[in-house]
């Protein structure tokens, strides 16, 4: 029997690509994903054009228009023995302190979305250097086995038998000290590097384990064999029959560490020991609302909101992904 | 002191008159105002104490939070408020202010001594009798021997006022030279058969009551090893001793065994049978554990978010008091960008120190000032050299001229460390000078850590802490308490803990208008008095620290505590509180 000539034949990638386009769940959390992502890029432009605030500097003499009366920021208590200043709550008002003001007398909007800025870059940025550098390890010591997988297994084990967050805040606080100098690279005690890479580095052993798990099967497979024997190198059987089959794996982690990577920024942060003040990050954010939470929740609810809104979104994201790549499901979906 | 402190004022001045009447001069001594009122909350914060004792009230166990521990539990080495207010009912010196509440708590009374000293040559010469029968709470007998080694060791262990309260003993100068080989065997000479205790001084020293019954004066067993005990506790004579110390969980005093009543005023019998200081809760929990009957007391400033709701809804158990105090910001004066004095005049210039007051709790908590001695305070002299549109008292800062100071400096775009406590208030004070400072054109980075070591941090000139947060409180009411102790030449120890004068100024000049002012009390307090509100002048004019505000104190107390009294020198008297 002839075959059919009507459909052409589409590649892996896309048929993943249209599996996913047909997935609504991955389109709705793409499309708020990218929603949240240009609302935050958009910080500079809500600050200095709609809010007319500066978010970093403090403000605690200043006043905003409420209802066509100016008020001040930080107002004080005048019932009772008159103890106390309490920041302005929200007003709703996209000009004058939308969501209110911090304790320093800061818009809390204007900081939420330059916070979304970093702990999406700190977040994102570390899960692209964490899945890059996990997958080069996680391929070597795969491939090449030998001492070469004894000594980068032992490396993943030690930072494995660490709790991550107990070894991203010991890192963190000695680092912030000084900075990190490794040779010619410096990154100074304030940087947002600091904890992009610190992030990074603690959850590369997550990804290259399963990534080595995945190049040994490979490295077993007839084509790998066939390859080896027709005499190519390590670095064309790497490039050509490797990773393009570990790539799939890599990108299913990345939406994932992402997430994951965020959740860790912003509990560095909560502790002071992530983006240091001036700058802000969701978690930052949060802890300046903890001193907050009885008179104005709202300064620890909106950046708590907005973290879990962008982790679900990432988690879901990452699962249809998953899904879109592995052709069993495609399998399992058509029995 | 590093936190609040008031000493003896207006009963004091007696024994300041009968002391220059028997020195040099014989003027009387103009009365130190009082400072200030007292400002109470519905339950009556400056009551008069109940007179006598009331064992129907004794027992029970008092629960009180800290956010940190404060340090050494040393008290010839710690200067904080935290465990002064314990060391009031645990240790005691020769003599003692009057412990009770009100202006009496300002009264100098006889505690180990068995009397007032006789005061003789010019003033020069204490001669005091020990009392006989008291015991250490490890039960060793107070000697004559324990007053003398305790003195010496002030200096071993470079007590933070060695140099300014202690120097004028007979010796100290060698003592201060070599502190390991202290001999104080001329200055202080004690004979063990009669209990006598004669203490010569160099020169006559009317302040020498007070520095005697201050905490570093406090008299400890002689075998007490002459370095810092840290969190190991000294044995003591008062009605509580410090059971155990652990500075990441709780400190716990129990009633010392062989303690009894000598002298109420001095030491009186304590109502709770145990005393807990817990650690380890933030701010916000404190309040909440108070609230909820969980704790007994919070020690640290309330935080702002918190201060509406226990002003209105808890107002009957919210006890407001007035303080003679200051926050300020030291400036290390010998490391950049600090050492320029531009620099640090552009910070006083910069500074809104009404947002100060508001982060504090609001202008019912706290004033803002322009000056070294707080208003109401000997000697203090209403003058601001650094506010907008001039003016003798603090109204506005002036940004545009401190960033002209700052261009002008050179320094700008520097690197500044802000070292601060890391309990919410002074977090976000810190937060708000970090703000400032970048605005004026630095790098600002705020370190926050724990108030457990803070304060001996930012002392310690191997840290190269460039600027912090501090506050003050009075010992007792003389200038030269905040003057001379803060920002004399002799409070700088290089490379140790007790280096109080945080800011590193050494002016010669001034340290000699303070050396002269100092004398002149011996004969003129008026006159003393003038000099210190010039010697603040100049201070400023040189601009070592930003005077930031005075604070009033608010003691937040259970339902199950009543019986409380503030005393002026000792804040609230802990072990005066009834739990049963």
């Amino acid at each position: 029997m002839a075959p059919s000539a009507t459909a052409p034949a589409r590649g892996p990638w896309r048929t993943a690509l249209a599996d996913l386009v047909r997935d609504w769940t991955a389109v709705a959390s793409f499309t708020v994903f990218v929603l949240v992502v240009a609302v935050c890029l958009l910080a500079p432009v809500y600050a200095h054009y709609i809010a007319h605030t500066d978010p970093f500097q403090s403000n605690i003499s200043g006043t905003t228009v409420v209802n066509g009366k100016t008020v001040p920021l930080l107002a004080p208590t005048t019932t009772g023995l008159g103890l106390g200043v309490t920041p302005i709550g929200p007003t709703w008002d996209v000009h004058h302190y939308f969501l209110g003001a911090d304790n320093q007398g800061r818009d809390v909007m204007a900081r939420l979305l330059y916070g979304g800025r970093n702990s999406l870059m700190i977040g994102v940025g570390s899960a692209l250097i964490c899945c890059i550098v996990a997958a080069l390890l996680g391929v070597i010591s795969g491939y090449f086995g030998g001492v070469v997988d004894t000594v980068l297994n032992w490396f993943f084990d030690v930072i494995w038998a660490f709790p991550v967050y107990l070894l991203a805040i010991s890192l963190s606080v000695v680092l912030l000290t000084n900075g990190l100098r490794l040779g010619p690279l410096t990154v100074g005690a304030g940087s947002l590097w600091l904890p992009v890479l610190i992030i990074a580095a603690v959850y590369v052993p997550y990804v290259a384990r399963p990534v080595r798990g995945q190049v040994l099967a490979l490295r077993g497979r007839e084509f790998i064999h066939a390859s080896i024997g027709i005499g190519g190198s390590d670095a064309r059987i790497l490039r050509r029959d490797v990773l393009p089959n570990v790539a799939p794996m890599v990108l299913v982690f990345l939406p994932l560490m992402a997430a994951i990577n965020m959740l860790t920024e912003a509990a560095l942060s909560f502790l002071s020991v992530g983006v240091q003040p001036p700058n802000a990050s969701w978690g930052t954010i949060i802890n300046d609302g903890l001193g907050l939470l009885y008179t104005r929740p709202v300064v620890a609810i909106a950046p708590g909101l907005m973290i879990v809104i962008t982790a679900v979104m990432l988690n879901l994201l990452g699962d249809s992904v998953r899904s879109a790549l592995d052709p069993k499901a495609r399998l399992r979906g058509a029995a | 002191m590093k936190h609040p402190r008031i000493a003896a004022a207006l009963v004091s001045v007696a024994l300041l008159s009968a002391t220059a009447a028997c020195g040099s001069g014989g003027g009387a001594s103009s009365a130190p105002s009082a400072p200030g009122t007292s400002q109470s909350s519905s339950s009556g914060s400056s009551a008069p104490a109940a007179a006598g004792y009331n064992p129907a009230h004794a027992g029970g166990t008092l629960h009180l939070v800290a956010n940190a521990a404060a340090g050494t539990l040393d008290p010839q080495i710690n200067y904080t408020l935290q465990y002064r207010q314990l060391y009031q009912a645990s240790f005691d010196g020769l003599l003692a202010f009057h412990k009770t509440a009100g202006d009496a708590s300002f009264t100098v009374v006889p505690d180990l001594a068995a009397a007032m000293p006789t005061v003789t040559d010019g003033g020069k010469t204490y001669t005091f009798q020990l009392r006989p029968g008291i015991k250490f709470s490890n039960g060793q007998p107070l000697t004559t021997k324990d007053v003398v080694a305790s003195f010496e060791r002030i200096f071993k262990v470079s007590s933070p006022t060695a140099g300014t309260f202690y120097d004028g003993i007979v010796g100290a100068t060698a003592c201060l030279k070599t502190p390991a080989t202290c001999d104080l065997s001329k200055g202080i000479v004690a004979d063990p058969a009669t209990g006598a205790i004669v203490i010569h001084l160099t020169a006559s020293d009317p302040e020498f009551p007070y520095k005697l019954s201050v905490p570093h004066a406090s008299i400890l067993p002689a075998s007490t090893p002459g370095k810092d005990q840290g969190s190991a506790p000294i044995p003591g004579t008062g009605a509580y001793y410090f059971a155990s110390y652990d500075p990441n969980r709780a400190l716990t005093m129990k009633r010392n065994p062989f303690f009894k009543v000598w002298s109420a005023d001095a030491e009186p019998q304590g109502y709770p049978d145990e005393i807990i200081q817990t650690f380890g809760l933030t701010v916000e929990d404190e309040v909440t554990a108070v609230e909820n009957g969980q704790a007994d007391w919070v020690y640290d400033p309330l935080p702002a978010d918190r201060l509406g709701e226990i002003g209105t809804k808890y107002e009957s158990r919210a006890h407001v008091n007035t303080l003679t105090a200051m926050f300020y910001a030291p400036m290390n004066v010998n490391i950049p960008p600090f050492n320029n004095l531009k620099a640090r005049q552009a910070v006083n210039w910069a500074i809104d120190r009404s947002a100060m007051v508001k982060i504090y709790g609001g202008s019912n908590l706290a004033s803002p000032v322009c000056t070294f001695l707080p208003p109401g305070f000997p000697g203090h002299v209403d003058s601001c050299d650094y506010t907008a549109g001039g003016g003798a008292t603090w109204s506005a800062p002036d940004l545009a001229k401190a960033k002209q100071l700052v261009t002008e400096s050179g320094t700008a775009g520097q690197t500044v460390g802000v070292v601060v406590q890391s309990d919410d208030v002074n977090k976000q004070l810190g937060e708000y000078l970090q703000s400032v400072l970048t605005q004026i054109g630095y790098k600002a980075v705020l370190k926050p850590i724990s108030p457990n070591i803070q304060f001996t941090y930012i002392q310690n000139t191997n840290n190269k802490v460039q600027i912090s947060i501090s506050s003050w409180y009075q010992d007792y009411p003389a200038a030269s308490d905040f003057l001379h102790v803060l920002l004399s030449c002799a409070s700088i120890h290089p490379g140790t803990d007790a280096s109080i004068n945080i800011a590193g100024f050494c002016d010669k000049g001034i340290d000699g208008q303070m050396t002269a002012a100092l004398t002149t009390e011996q004969s003129s307090m008026t006159q003393a008095n003038t000099m210190w509100g010039q010697i603040d002048h100049a201070v400023m004019a040189q601009a070592p620290v930003a005077p930031l505000f005075t604070p009033k104190l608010i003691d937040f107390t259970s339902t199950k505590v009543s019986n409380y009294e503030f005393s002026k020198q000792f804040y609230m008297l802990v072990d005066q509180l009834w739990v049963k």
